[in-house]
């Protein structure tokens, strides 16, 4: 997996797996600290101590904890190829937050790749899941941070009994996503 | 430039979907379900996805549900795309390209003929 954003859409399912109905996602491009930093947070039911050991650890995972996986490891060294790291923390019962940080600037640092695209094969799939989600731009010069925020909440509210797979729902989704992200990196080029 | 989605302008949507079911008679409840697990993803389930969306979008079609799963044991064959008719009928497809998803959605989901040669066993 060579984007961030294909990454994101993996983590998720981590979350979607542990049973959350809240998650949050967040991106941020920081230039002046030259970090691009990602978080993924869920209200699931989290794990204890020696599961999240074997999430981060490829070579301890036994065929009973399968569903674990090698997303995580092959991210974890992604971002420590690329002066960066993986760190998750997570409580039983309460939740899950991943957190990793690459050198912006790092040759290696894989592209953040289709945000967009990853968000809609997110959400629309999962419209029991309110979905949150920022982009944040910190420029150096500028005091505060540019950004780009969405909640899936609100569009659901709107949308009542119409559901996110409607045509013409997916046309709006389709477009508040791909606007909103390219008006972003238009102003922070 | 075009402006930033609004909500008022999803309300206009709402709106305009609600008028539209009524003319409709229900369309009789097919789900397409894609697989999303680590598998799935590393194999292009994201752009078979959006595939589907964009075909749904596309041809304007209305009373079919997409939804997802994690890796259900056959991570060779992803990504894999499942079609539920309303005759609850489960029809598994496998490998199945941005191309071949929309051949799916026309053949099978809109047509109502299983895509024959893109099937898999289960």
């Amino acid at each position: 997996m060579k984007e961030i954003a294909l990454h994101i859409l993996d983590i998720a399912q981590n979350s979607l797996a542990a049973g959350a109905s809240e998650i949050r996602i967040s991106v941020e491009e920081d230039l002046i600290a030259d970090r691009l930093r990602l978080c993924v947070e869920d209200n699931g039911k989290g794990m204890d101590a020696q599961t999240l050991q074997q999430v981060v650890d490829p070579f301890t995972t036994s065929r009973t904890t399968r569903s674990v996986g090698l997303g995580i490891p092959l991210l974890k060294a992604a971002a420590e190829a690329s002066g960066g790291e993986l760190r998750i923390e997570s409580t039983p019962g309460c939740g899950t937050r991943l957190v990793v940080a690459f050198q912006h600037s790092h040759i290696d640092r894989m592209p953040l790749g289709d945000l967009p695209g990853t968000l809609l094969a997110l959400v629309v799939p999962n419209p029991q899941v309110r979905w949150q989600f920022r982009y944040n731009v910190t420029l150096p010069g500028v005091g505060e941070a540019h950004s780009f925020t969405f909640d899936s909440d609100e569009i659901v509210r709107v949308l009542g009994d119409i559901p996110l797979s409607d045509p013409d729902v997916l046309a709006f989704l389709r477009a508040h996503l791909t606007e909103g992200i390219a008006a972003l990196q238009a102003e922070c080029k | 430039m075009t402006t930033i989605k609004s909500l008022e302008d999803l309300k206009r949507v709402r709106e305009e979907a609600l008028a539209k079911r009524k003319m409709k008679t229900e369309a009789g409840g097919k789900r397409v379900i894609v697989g999303m697990g680590t598998c799935g993803i590393a194999a292009g389930a994201r752009e078979t996805m959006k595939a589907i969306l964009n075909y749904i979008e596309k041809e304007n079609l209305t009373g079919v549900v997409v939804t997802q799963t994690g890796c259900i044991g056959m991570c060779e064959r992803e990504p894999i795309v499942q079609v539920e008719t309303g005759e609850g009928s489960l029809v598994t497809y496998g490998r199945v390209t941005p191309e071949q998803a929309e051949r799916i959605m026309r053949e099978h989901v809109t047509g109502g003929k299983v895509v024959t040669d893109l099937v898999v066993p289960v």
